[in-house]
């Protein structure tokens, strides 16, 4: 299969203009030893064959929908799209286009980031969004990037409470690599039972941020009003890193006076998709929209007096400031920014409330219901939202392999972050689990042995 | 006031309309969270379906696409995209599989990401690859993070420099950076190559490496690119390469086999994942022998072998002085790794070096019908791109002037002012997916672009004047710096 719309005549053609005999001799420059390697891949293979081969391999999956009931969150979360969504990324209109680096021709993108970023300033109660960040970890990592910055490196210390995200917390290790940054607080063998109190004592002048989550990876709901307020009496920003079907409900982190507020806007349209590609939202306070890395879209008039946007405040970013820029970013998710803003538009105020309300109700139905199993229990009494540590009677691991054999993925094992947390499972449950498979769930656990 | 041409969807909403619902719940009811953890209101649009679809429909029409027409971008490689890699990414194995599922429930995602990572291998040349990084400037992060993790594991710790040419990507040194490296800007020649001279006084032991554009951002293949390579690993350095210009190499030369350590692959510009309007993109990266150890952590690897009847345990391995993890997850498998097998798969070798003979034959073509009408001042047979100069003596036109006034001929403009080293540049990149009529159309269009450049200069100056808005304000957008909107009832109170 080719894609090439050339004949062989017009090839004759073309290369007579150029001056050259054939297609190899446009290649003189590159060193002769190496020109033209033989390439051991497969035999190209026609659309039918391709599609063919892309559908069995899709096959040998076990999937969420079709095979398995699960109850796997922690960072990815298994939500209804409604169909709407996927008709609008689907025009070639979005989708093909590149950066609207040429606003006459792209307020279509322009227009839709600028409502992205609307939806985004609402939901959290900041003050800006930038058009987002490649997944929530990196949208946190460049939180504290965003802090470097702010304090021009004099402050480097960053508290990080445990219950951040795993990988997220792995990813700010592995961006702040040059920074020489002093660590506290990420200590997987603290106290899990603390509060967010227990940070305070680790904040100090040398701090530039704390970071914390909301809920929290344990799915705990904290009202960190009273650590931001300690934290700001010592010139420290905080960041909270939450998840956007929650905020539906619950009080917004502007409430409580956070300076930035990042995450992660998968539930909000985007398929599970093994992992990606997500879409990593970043709002923050009008005075730190200079330090900030990322797109910005802003309104404006055109030469018509017709109401309309731009990329703006440009000078921030890579393609101007080069070494001196906050991040290297360029590339946004710009398609996703589009899906969650068709996701939050189609179901609208009412439509997402329902959602977060039924994530809520079967969370705790499940929560109530698995808690009453011998042996089984929720390890904590801070309220939740729609993910909950459940306590098991052996390792989680064993749990999960028993569940499997049973059709069903249980939750994530926070043995494999957590040494002390060995048999305890992160169940996730959303409103795509049915009441009857959260009784599935709990009868097939009461015959575990 | 100025005029409204389509209204925000916060301007759309009407309190009480309803869009999509969800089912009334099927478990009893628990109590909320106390009141104080609750939020007290939820300012969101209230729309129904049909006015969301009719809105995002109108907005799209705004929007210039490749589906639309030609988008000779330079640097962004905007080949059209095939429509059979949005059926295979949407399959459903793929849609509704979640990232921490057990790897025995999820083989054929693993078998995928490893075949991937084979079929890049072998693409580039190099040892070793990632999957993980989620866009080119990622991945550009991820190598420069290993070329420094290598350097510190050697004790080799007066390494700061990186040398970068002065018609680099501006990601390669906002990349270095972010590592507190330094940045030595090394010129080109009067041919488009890396000044031998220039490098050779830079280079000393105090020189992480070289991030190094080929073909360039000129569109030109460095005609020295050996020695360049041997020059900077004779004094210890490593070679990065930006994988942004790779469609010009499929097929015609490995970048692994030409000495380089590292470089990124943007899957989104030679594989064919469309752009989205600016992301997702997908990013992985190739390494050498000597940095294979070094990757972010985890790979897909083999766990148990297979035989004859039965197929390989695929798995995530962890490389032995892994820089750690990149991103949540494993990449951006579904929009990004998905899409670009699909298209690999269905061009084999030959097919892919297919690609890169009829990007660079088309870019050569442009150039030859252009020479004679616009200043190109690196004036050779080029890659699958070339600069010229946007320019006239004794005219006040400006290249930003050609780029708006080609909007009126229904085409998307080239890469303005990009590189810095050509004045008023104009970056031109066909791709292989133009037939010779968009391209003689293309031309001749830049050539009456350039007489009425001398006729009636004010039609650029103006330009654009047939698309539905004109140029925008850019000074007041930055001044005023209005980032969003709310619903009507709120502006006041939250604005």
């Amino acid at each position: 299969m080719t894609y090439i719309p050339i004949s062989p005549k017009e090839r004759d053609a073309m290369l007579q203009t150029v001056g050259v005999k054939s297609l190899d001799d446009l290649f003189d420059a590159i060193p002769k030893n190496h020109r033209f390697p033989e390439l051991d891949l497969p035999p190209a293979l026609t659309e039918m064959e391709a599609a063919t081969l892309l559908s069995e391999m899709a096959q040998t999956n076990e999937n969420v929908r079709e095979h398995m009931i699960s109850f796997l969150g922690a960072g990815a979360y298994n939500h209804y799209v409604p169909s709407v969504v996927d008709h609008m990324l689907r025009r070639g209109e979005f989708f093909t286009a590149y950066t609207p680096y040429q606003p006459e021709i792209s307020q279509g993108t322009l227009q839709a980031i600028f409502e992205y970023q609307s939806l985004m300033t609402n939901l959290t109660g900041m003050e800006v969004s930038n058009a987002s960040h490649y997944d929530g970890a990196t949208a946190t990592a460049e939180a504290v990037n965003l802090a470097y910055a702010q304090f021009r490196g004099k402050r480097k210390k960053i508290v990080m409470s445990p219950t951040v995200h795993p990988q997220y917390r792995e990813v700010i290790r592995t961006y702040s690599q040059g920074m020489g940054l002093e660590e506290a607080g990420d200590d997987v063998s603290a106290d899990l039972e603390a509060g967010p109190e227990a940070l305070m004592s680790l904040v100090d002048d040398k701090t530039m941020i704390v970071v914390v989550q909301y809920p929290d990876f344990f799915g705990r709901i904290h009202d960190y009003t009273k650590l931001i307020e300690d934290a700001h009496a010592k010139g420290a920003l905080v960041c909270i890193v939450a998840n956007p079907t929650a905020l539906l409900m619950l009080k917004t982190p502007a409430e409580m006076g956070a300076d930035i507020v990042v995450g992660e806007a998968q539930p909000f349209g985007i398929p599970l998709w093994y992992g990606g590609p997500y879409l990593g939202f970043f709002t923050t306070k009008k005075s730190y929209v200079h330090k900030m890395a990322g797109r910005l879209i802003g309104e404006t008039v055109d030469a018509r007096g017709q109401r309309s946007y731009v990329l703006t405040l440009t000078a921030r970013e890579q393609h101007i400031k080069r070494e001196r820029a906050t991040s290297n970013i360029c590339t946004n998710q710009g398609l996703l920014a589009l899906a969650a803003a068709v996701y939050m538009s189609s179901l609208g105020k009412t439509g997402l409330q329902q959602v977060a309300n039924l994530c809520y109700q079967k969370a705790h139905y499940a929560a109530s219901e698995l808690s009453k199993i011998d042996g089984f229990g929720l390890c904590f009494t801070e309220p939740f939202f729609h993910e909950f540590v459940l306590c098991c009677p052996k390792p989680a691991s064993e749990v999960n392999e028993y569940l499997l054999d049973n059709g069903i993925f249980g939750g994530y094992d926070l043995g494999k972050d957590y040494p002390s947390l060995k048999n305890h499972l992160l169940v996730a449950v959303t409103e795509m689990n049915s009441k009857q498979e959260i009784d599935t769930l709990v009868e097939v656990l009461k015959e575990m042995e | 006031m100025a005029t409204i041409v389509e209204p925000t969807i916060f301007e759309l909403s009407s309190p009480g309309r309803l869009g999509v619902t969800m089912p009334a719940s099927d478990v009893p009811e628990t109590a909320l969270p106390p009141k104080n953890l609750l939020r007290s209101d939820l300012p969101l649009p209230e729309l129904a379906e049909v006015d969301v679809v009719r809105h995002y429909t109108k907005l799209s029409k705004f929007n210039y696409s490749v589906d639309d027409g030609f988008y000779p971008l330079g640097s962004c490689t905007m080949k059209y995209n095939p429509k059979i890699n949005e059926d295979t990414c949407r399959l459903p194995g793929f849609l509704y599989t979640h990232p921490l599922q057990p790897i025995e429930t999820v083989q054929g995602n693993l078998a995928l990401m490893f075949e991937m990572q084979e079929w890049l291998k072998e693409i580039s040349g190099f040892a070793g690859v990632t999957l993980q990084p989620a866009a080119g400037a990622h991945g550009e992060f991820t190598g420069v993070l290993m070329m420094a993790a290598y350097h510190k594991a050697r004790n080799d710790t007066k390494r700061t420099k990186m040398l970068i040419p002065d018609a680099a990507h501006g990601t390669n040194p906002a990349s270095v950076g972010m590592l507190g490296m330094s940045v030595v800007t090394i010129p080109s020649d009067s041919r488009g190559n890396v000044d031998l001279k220039a490098l050779e006084a830079a280079c000393d032991d105090t020189v992480v490496g070289m991030m190094l554009t080929n073909p360039n951002t000129l569109g030109m293949f460095d005609e020295n690119i050996e020695k360049v390579v041997n020059m900077v690993k004779d004094c210890g350095g490593l070679m990065y390469g930006d994988g942004a210009n790779l469609n010009a190499l499929l097929g015609i030369v490995r970048p692994g086999d030409l000495g380089f350590d590292v470089m990124h692959f943007n899957l989104h510009k030679t594989f064919s994942v469309p752009h989205g309007g600016g992301g997702p993109g997908s990013g992985p990266v190739g390494v050498s022998q000597r940095l294979v150890d070094y990757l972010p952590s985890p790979l897909v690897g083999i766990i148990e072998e297979g035989d004859d009847d039965l197929e390989p345990l695929y798995g995530f391995v962890t490389p032995k002085h892994s820089i750690g993890r990149m991103k949540a997850f494993h990449g951006h498998f579904g929009g990004g790794l998905v899409r670009a097998y699909t298209y690999i798969s269905m061009h084999g070798p030959d097919g892919l070096k297919a690609i890169s003979q009829f990007a660079v034959l088309n870019a050569n073509y442009l150039q030859a019908r252009l020479r004679s009408t616009y200043k190109i001042p690196y004036d050779r047979i080029c890659m699958h791109e070339f600069v010229m100069e946007g320019q006239f003596e004794g005219s006040d036109v400006r290249a930003l002037d050609i780029s708006k006034r080609l909007m009126d001929y229904k085409f998307h403009p080239p890469t303005n002012y990009f590189p810095l080293i050509v004045h008023e540049a104009l970056m031109i990149e066909p791709t292989e997916t133009e037939n010779k009529d968009t391209l003689d159309r293309f031309a001749d269009a830049l050539i009456a672009i350039a007489e009425e450049a001398k006729s009636q200069p004010d039609l650029l100056h103006n330009a654009p004047h047939s698309t539905p808005f004109g140029r925008m304000d850019e000074v007041k957008a930055a001044r005023e710096l209005v980032l969003c909107c709310w619903l009507p009832e709120n502006y006041e109170t939250l604005k």
